[in-house]
């Protein structure tokens, strides 16, 4: 698969700060002062047309945020977002119409994503009726039974109700409404991590005989480094709010450098490497209301020192060719092999 | 699909909707009873054997007489009479005209206002919100009476005297209203909550779809389940309270009396072996709010696709 020059979206410098502020009442009564939460913090991103391009890093890191972020469910604290040069950034979802048609998401729980009081036909009918695609009820029946039938299920099934299928049978329906507008682009937020292992793989499969089949370029949300290895092109490693790691998956897999990177891909289950030392990951992601100063991942890194606590580290090239946010990396002092994690972190408790 | 398409009501008739009606004989009992409690009322001036408000036909000689079978009891009043003289049955079909209007047109209000309420907080949080709940906070903390004599003596003072029985009956309805849209707004405003984070509103919203139609297509038909359990034990609180307040005064007037109204007033007969004035009113109420209760079960059941 080969990039064309300009990417089909972009962000720079995208940053969401949700206030968790107390009540206006208690700020005032307990002198407690405002709270952010800084859930992205600072993210450039681009994504070739016709790829793939995964977001991984544990909970809480920002990635749904940014998968939020893209469709215009939220709206950005800072930065800008644009879809083939247009500027999204403070467009709501669905508008424009035009563009937002070609961008649409598949979301992480099937029993949630689908109305329970609707019928499958009008759930997967609803992105066509909305932005006006087909003149009258009978070619959008047409429609409707063609997706079904492209996403595996029947033709028949749209006359049911979603609690009469199976939760692969349900993320099928979650795909066929958000292929029914046509898109170009589509947002998958944890599309599998609610489903068996086998209907996983049947998922995946049917996801990326889409792409080839409609060219569709997908922003893959999700923590499972096994599927995101099957589903990648390219990779950014999230890590509080900020892209550690990025470059093309088979280098990043191949030849991590970030020790956060190196940490996660350490927790893959691995059957030939079945007897290698296994090193847990320890320690948590810090609170993004209050992040440690410096590089975020500082108290869980092994290699940290004085600069990596004060001076906050941004992405540059590294010699395996991804891109890479560490002093260390840099510096060239990272020792090869696996990263061994701080277990506790002292260095945030007050001495 | 042929050429001869089924007509709208073939279709009607073929649809689940229908066939769950149909294959429950509770539902088709109770609808039946309902029916014809309501068209009973309804016809009440062409039906009913008598005109209990009518002084010119009444005669004390009758009074007090027991029901047809009953020894003493005359095959012209079925029901027996009252201590003036009034047929029973006559009063039951007057009464229950007002106590079924003070019942679903206080329900409608209360519900229509209640769900708009609890959607618009829910949905839309904040200032909104917090307004919508403090209101309704204050008149959760009204009791029913109270605010029905507050406004009764509100439009009593406001209105000249000889249109005061023309306005009880809207008096009523609107007290029973404004105390319970209350419950409607408070439990739609939480099942909102919940529906609004759910991922297929957010599906709706990718699409550019409004916040009205979203409300209107996506959130109400999840939310209108408990609505409906409320709405059907309204029904019977609001003739309830209509009776109450018929009996402090700021009701019906006696020359009027609804189903509650002949309940109090049969209620004072009871020791004196007069059983018939106070029974029977009571059980057309009884059976009226059960086969009310039992229709909300079934409509509430057949409007939750899960349970088909």
């Amino acid at each position: 698969m080969t990039a064309t020059s300009e990417p089909l979206v972009s962000m720079q410098g995208l940053k969401k700060h949700f206030d968790v502020s107390p009540p206006w009442l208690n700020r005032m009564l307990e002198r407690k002062p405002r709270l952010h939460l800084r859930a992205v913090d600072g993210l450039d991103l681009e994504i070739p047309r016709g790829t793939t391009f995964s977001l991984v890093g544990e909970s809480g890191c920002g990635k749904s945020t940014v998968a939020r972020l893209v469709v215009g469910l939220y709206a950005p604290t800072a930065g800008s977002i644009r879809f083939e040069g247009t500027d999204l950034t403070d467009r709501p979802a669905g508008d424009p119409p035009a563009i937002r048609r070609r961008m649409q998401m598949i979301f992480q729980d099937p029993y949630a994503s689908l109305n329970p009081r609707w019928r499958v036909r009008d759930i997967i009918a609803e992105p066509l009726k909305c932005f006006g695609m087909l003149p009258d009820r009978a070619s959008e029946d047409r429609e409707v039974g063609r997706l079904l039938e492209l996403v595996g299920m029947n033709s028949q099934d749209g006359e049911k109700y979603p609690h009469e299928f199976s939760g692969g049978q349900r993320q099928r329906i979650s795909i066929a409404r958000a292929i029914s507008s046509k898109p170009d682009f589509l947002v998958c937020d944890e599309p599998t991590s609610a489903l068996d292992v086998s209907v996983q793989a049947q998922i995946l499969n049917l996801m990326k005989e889409l792409q080839r089949e409609l060219g569709l370029t997908y922003l893959f949300i999700s923590h499972d480094l096994a599927v995101v290895h099957f589903m990648s092109d390219f990779i950014g490693v999230m890590y509080l709010g900020r892209i550690v790691e990025t470059g093309p998956a088979r280098q990043v897999f191949a030849n991590p450098q970030h020790p956060y990177t190196r940490l996660l891909l350490d927790t893959i289950p691995d059957i030939t490497m079945a007897r290698r030392d296994r090193e847990p990951v320890a320690g948590e992601v810090p609170n993004p209301i209050d992040p440690p100063p410096g590089c975020a991942f500082h108290p869980r890194c092994p290699f940290s020192d004085a600069r990596c606590r004060s001076e906050l580290p941004e992405l540059r090239n590294a010699p395996s060719g991804a891109r890479t946010a560490c002093h260390a990396v840099a510096e060239g002092r990272l020792a090869d092999g696996p990263v061994r994690a701080v277990p506790s972190t002292p260095a945030q408790m007050p001495t | 699909m042929s050429a001869d398409a089924p007509s709208r009501f073939a279709v009607l008739l073929d649809s689940d909707f229908v066939y769950s009606f149909r294959k429950s004989r509770v539902t088709l009992i109770a609808t039946l009873v309902t029916v014809s409690i309501i068209m009973a009322a309804l016809l009440a001036p062409w039906i009913a054997p008598h005109d209990p408000f009518d002084v010119a036909t009444l005669s004390l000689l009758d009074s007090e007489l027991p029901p047809a079978w009953a020894e003493g009891g005359d095959p012209h009043f079925l029901l027996g009479t009252d201590n003036q003289g009034r047929d029973v049955l006559s009063a039951i079909l007057y009464g229950s005209r007002i106590s079924l209007a003070v019942g679903f047109v206080s329900v409608f209000f209360a519900l229509v206002a209640g769900v708009a309420v609890g959607l618009i907080s829910g949905y839309f949080g904040g200032l909104v919100d917090a307004i919508f709940m403090r209101i309704a906070d204050v008149m959760l903390s009204f009791p029913t009476i109270l605010v029905a004599l507050l406004v009764s003596g509100i439009v009593r003072g406001a209105l000249p005297r000889e249109m005061h029985e023309n306005a009880a009956l809207a008096v009523l309805v609107f007290a029973i209203a404004i105390t319970t849209w209350v419950q409607y707004a408070r439990t739609v405003r939480g099942s909102t909550m919940v529906e609004r984070g759910q991922e297929y509103v957010l599906a709706a919203r990718l699409v550019g779809r409004s916040s009205a139609s979203i409300i209107f297509r996506h959130i109400l038909p999840n939310v209108m389940g408990p609505v409906l359990v409320i709405a059907t034990i309204n029904l019977a609180m609001a003739i309830l309270i209509e009776a109450t307040l018929s009996f402090l005064g700021v009701g019906m007037p006696p020359t009027n009396p609804s189903l509650g109204t002949l309940i109090r007033v049969g209620n004072e007969y009871l020791f004196s072996g007069i059983w018939w004035v106070v029974i029977f009113p009571s059980l057309t109420l009884v059976v009226l709010v059960l086969a009310v209760n039992l229709m909300g079960d079934w409509l509430r059941d057949a409007l939750n696709p899960k349970l088909r």
